[in-house]
């Protein structure tokens, strides 16, 4: 049973993976890419780490994949250029995919990744991490807290341009006078032979 | 699990750094770029500040933070040197940066957060703390060169910095999780351990190896994990070249040190190969390339390509003396690097960014003094002797001599030799191109004379290398 | 294969069908209550037309929905116009999964819960955004992009107003957060967490699109927002998930800051045994409907938020009180200060 699920669940992943990446429209990319998102939870919380997949959803899904759609969205993206020199590199891109997928296939075949010792521990791993965090791994947690700082600072100081901030100073707005904002041009209209110019 | 309570104190660097970069974060925000001087002026001390920590806990040794940090004499020494550097460029940039519109607030902020970063890398214990400050460093890095926002040659160079960055740092992440896989453990110790005793093939290990690598390649900019190099220090503005080129280097030593040598020491078979190929390839392109550029910017940046293939000969040398000889070359690179970028933004004021090597024409009879600087430092770099840089280089050449590899230690021999040209060319110019146009500027004020003093370093560090030379080696023994 | 159906299939389904129906139920009677009590207020009668005082209007309003043609756009992506009612009813049904209606009435009793339910409703917006996206509309497109900026900006006070009551129950499963209200209401949650039970519920009427947070539809700006091309079930379905998300919203500020399914007399010397004999379903209910009234009595008085406004509020008001209140319980919990930190000083000891 528990296998059935997985394989659905890795079916879906691996299409939508694949789709992230050849489906033409990038808000549909964007959308399938919450798929993904959202199935790897699914295969998490298979393997008990519930706290890592439903933080997967709540941070990915939730937040970053919105905003993300957020500008996607609002891009008029011209898709021809993107497919520009795609075959006169596809060959190249076949070869080297096809070396690694050789050498993967050859390294990774050996018995060695341990993978039940990864196993989740009873009760709540919501609880163990969290206490591994603060204790063993404070030093780690604290340095990625700087860098979200560092992320927002950057962010800031790349976006912000003050100088170009539209402002309206009443103080301004009150003192202006006519002569400000209209200006007098005599505009003497040009004598037609014999007819008025009036029409 | 046992737990306990980490000993703060020898992390006292990392924390004051932090804090006094969260204080001019602060002071930023509040005063804007009206009180720029106060900003620089608490920048400064914030450095002296870690360098005072560091040096009044000079000689203790130990890890904490459950063995995620350590602290030992090579940290203690790359940590002075950072901070020694960072002061040096933080002094050397106000003037191009104010007369660039440059100088806000946010440079301070973004400096003293990569510093941080970079301290955090140097005091490694654990792969995952490794990563982390080089992630904290990358990012200020990236936003640095992207903050002259109205150029497009440097918003391209950011882009280009980014995405490769990026990719290298996926890379690096991805060799990690794989040794992960195997050993289980993050810590660099534990996992040399688990190399030391996994008696079966290495296949999965030394694939993991080469992403490693390639994540390193990248930071450090070997050939051929280069591209990115010559566009991004000719791309950002001169003062952030500056910082990018100096103090990031440093820590990028301590990368692969920690790394290759720290934890994956048993792997040595596997990585030997793959640095000699990086260091020959880095010295040949480097050097050859590099006498095509017309731009000194991008002519340092191949240098420095190079220069990173002489670093690697001393590590892949795989013997302690190795490692001095290499850790000796980033040091002396750095000064030299830091004084030769140092000359190029006291000459480069409003409109006039002295990167072409023209704009040398005739530097010695105007400002000898200045023509004189710059005529060490190309000497030093080119390796000839009684300077620094020839020290340096000898020392890994001598290194990978011991070892029996007589092709790489003649590779770089001939590599030095056809640098010298594109050096020369530069003091040929200061000195026997005439120009008409008088280059109108005036240099004093404490950026000149530190950098004089800087310069007569790698002069006295030429004549006298023994005490660096002998501090290097107590490091790895 | 029919034994797991039986055992293990059926009894979940029954429940979850134990669960959705009254909500289905509840969703088309708040809609009639929402136009009694904005009449009311309006001073005007509302609804009083089908059936004893016009209770049968909701089941009208249903039918007609049901019956009424839906209409795609020229142009939509219709694949996902058809989604996006789908993906915005499927997380307003889903989050009551985790929810407790009595002491271990609960269909899935996990233990992180609360993030289960943060997780869930985050996701919500998707409905909205892929709608307005889907749409090929001009007024539905700016109705989702608002959206999206808003309710990822709400999200983040709301998280932290959480962590607050996780960290003064030290859990994270609903069920264990109400017992460790227990004791009388003055051990409830909004007492001590006053300043995240406030920017808890206001965030909550963010995230539900609600007035007067309601620029997602704003219909006397932007027609109606995200949902302006839909028509009959299809927009009957976000109607529903709006009012669904609105109940859930409630029935959870009832649970974690107004002691859940506890009754209000406990420790009350007389007035507890008096009232010992009504269930614990009858009181949640009883805070949820406060809550929910609390959501139309805003509707009613409320006029609507401008954009930057709705950010400011969000950004610079909310998100400071949070970190400033969180430090504040932080203290408390490890002093152990007043009936509400005591009992569960579990996590902060460390040596568990």
């Amino acid at each position: 049973m528990e296998s059935v699920i997985f394989y659905i669940f890795a079916a879906i992943l691996l299409f939508a993976a694949t789709m992230v990446i050849t489906v033409r429209n990038p808000v549909r990319a964007a959308l399938f890419l919450v798929l993904a998102f959202f199935t790897s939870a699914g295969i998490w919380l298979m393997l008990e780490a519930e706290f890592l997949a439903i933080s997967l959803v709540l941070v990915y899904v939730g937040a970053v994949l919105v905003l993300f759609l957020f500008v996607v969205m609002m891009l008029d993206i011209d898709l021809a250029p993107l497919k520009e020199g795609f075959t006169r590199y596809l060959p190249l891109g076949i070869i080297v995919a096809a070396l690694i997928v050789v050498e993967m296939i050859a390294v990774l075949n050996a018995p060695q990744f341990d993978i039940s010792a990864a196993q989740a521990t009873d009760g709540s791993n919501t609880k163990m991490l969290g206490r591994l965090l603060y204790t063993v791994y404070v030093y780690p947690f604290e340095i990625a807290s700087v860098i979200l700082t560092v992320a927002i600072v950057a962010a800031i100081t790349l976006t912000l341009r003050e100088h170009h901030r539209k402002l309206q100073d009443p103080a301004k707005q009150v003192m202006v006078k006519s002569a400000d904002r209209l200006r007098m041009v005599d505009l003497r209209s040009k004598k037609q032979d014999g007819e008025g110019s009036e029409s | 699990m046992n737990y306990q309570v980490p000993n703060m104190l020898f992390a006292l660097p990392e924390m004051v750094m932090l804090a006094m970069a969260c204080v001019v974060l602060l002071f930023v925000a509040f005063t804007g770029n009206r009180k720029i001087q106060w900003s620089y002026g608490l920048s400064q001390l914030s450095l002296f500040a870690v360098l005072m920590t560091v040096i009044f806990s000079w000689g203790d040794t130990g890890t904490t933070f459950s063995a995620t940090y350590i602290k030992d004499s090579l940290s203690d020494i790359l940590k002075i040197a950072i901070c020694l550097i960072n002061m040096c460029v933080l002094l050397y940039s106000v003037e191009y940066l104010r007369a660039r519109q440059l100088l806000q607030g946010e440079f301070y902020v973004l400096a003293l957060f990569a510093t941080l970063g970079m301290l955090i890398m140097v005091s490694a214990n654990h792969f995952l703390t490794l990563y982390l400050g080089l992630e904290l460093l990358s990012l200020c890095l990236y936003a640095m060169v992207a903050m002259h926002r109205d150029s497009v040659i440097a918003t391209e160079a950011a882009m280009k910095y980014f995405i490769l960055g990026a990719i290298a740092s996926g890379m690096l992440l991805y060799g990690m999780s794989i040794i992960y896989g195997i050993t289980g453990s993050l810590m660099l110790q534990e996992v040399a351990a688990a190399v030391y005793s996994s008696s079966s093939s290495d296949t999965i290990l030394s694939f993991a190896l080469v992403f490693i690598i390639i994540g390193i390649g990248f930071k450090f900019g070997a050939v051929p994990f280069h591209m990115w190099l010559p566009d991004v220090y000719h791309g950002a503005p001169t003062a952030i070249t500056l910082f990018i080129a100096a103090a990031p280097k440093v820590a990028a030593f301590a990368l692969l040190i920690r790394l290759l040598v720290d934890g994956l020491i048993d792997l040595q078979t596997y990585w030997q190969p793959m640095l000699m190929l990086m260091a020959v390839l880095s010295m040949i392109i480097g050097n050859v390339v590099a006498i095509a550029q017309t731009n000194i910017k991008r002519m340092l940046a191949y240098s420095t390509i190079s220069h990173v293939g002489f670093l690697l000969m001393g590590v892949l040398s795989g013997t302690d003396a190795g490692y001095a000889a290499s850790l000796f070359y980033t040091l002396i690179y750095a000064l030299m690097t830091l004084a030769t970028f140092g000359v190029i933004l006291l000459m480069s004021r409003y409109g006039f960014e002295a990167d072409n090597i023209d704009d040398y024409k005739g530097l010695s009879s105007q400002h000898p003094w200045l023509a004189l600087l710059m005529m060490i430092l190309m000497f030093s770099m080119a390796g000839i002797p009684p300077l620094a840089g020839f020290y340096a280089k000898l020392g890994v050449i001598k290194a990978v001599v011991d070892v029996d590899m007589m092709a790489v230690a003649l590779i770089a021999v001939v590599m030095s030799v056809i640098g010298a040209f594109y050096y020369l060319r530069v003091i040929k110019v200061m000195y026997f191109d005439k120009t008409e146009e008088k280059c109108e500027f005036t240099y004093s004020g404490p950026a000149a004379f530190v950098l004089s003093i800087n310069t007569l370093l790698v002069l006295a560090l030429g004549i006298f290398p023994g005490l660096l030379m002998s501090i290097c080696s107590t490091v790895f023994s | 294969m029919i034994d797991m159906f039986l055992q293990d299939i059926l009894p979940n389904v029954l429940k979850i069908l134990l669960i959705v129906v009254p909500l289905m139920l509840s969703v088309a009677y708040l809609t009639y209550a929402e136009r009694k009590v904005i009449g009311y207020i309006q001073v005007r009668i509302g609804p009083n037309r089908v059936g004893l005082w016009g209770l049968l209007q909701p089941i009208a309003d249903a039918l007609k929905l049901l019956l009424k043609e839906v209409i795609f756009p020229a142009k939509s992506n219709l694949y996902l116009f058809l989604v996006a009612p789908v993906l915005a009813i499927g997380p307003a049904l889903a989050a009551w999964a985790v929810m407790p209606f009595d002491d271990g009435m609960v269909l899935a009793n996990i233990d992180a819960g609360l993030l289960y339910i943060l997780a869930i409703t985050s996701m919500s917006v998707y409905g909205v955004v892929i709608a307005g996206w889907a749409s090929n509309s001009r007024y539905a497109f700016l109705g989702a992009l608002r959206s999206a900026a808003q309710v990822v900006s709400y999200e983040i006070a709301m998280g932290f107003a959480l962590v607050g009551v996780l960290i003064a129950a030290g859990s994270l499963n609903l069920g264990e957060i109400v017992l460790a209200q227990q004791g009388g209401f003055w051990h409830w949650y909004f007492i001590p967490l006053f300043p995240l039970f406030i920017v808890y519920f206001i965030s909550g009427v963010a995230e539900t699109n609600r007035a007067p947070f309601d620029i997602a539809e704003g219909e006397s700006e932007i027609v109606a927002g995200f949902h302006v091309e839909y028509s009959g079930m299809a927009f009957a379905i976000f109607f529903l998930a709006e009012y669904a998300d609105m109940i859930l919203i409630s029935m959870l500020a009832a649970t974690l800051f107004m002691g859940g399914w506890l009754s209000p007399f406990d420790g009350i010397p007389v007035l507890e045994s008096f009232f010992s004999w009504v269930p614990g379903l009858v009181w949640l209910l009883g805070k949820t409907a406060i809550f929910l009234f609390l959501y139309l009595w805003f509707r009613a008085t409320f006029p609507r938020y401008r954009y930057d406004q709705i950010m400011r509020l969000g950004w610079k008001v909310f998100i400071p009180v949070t970190l400033v209140w969180l430090v504040i319980v932080s203290t408390a919990q490890v002093f152990d200060i007043g009936p509400w930190f005591t009992e569960s000083a579990v996590i902060t000891a460390g040596g568990g």
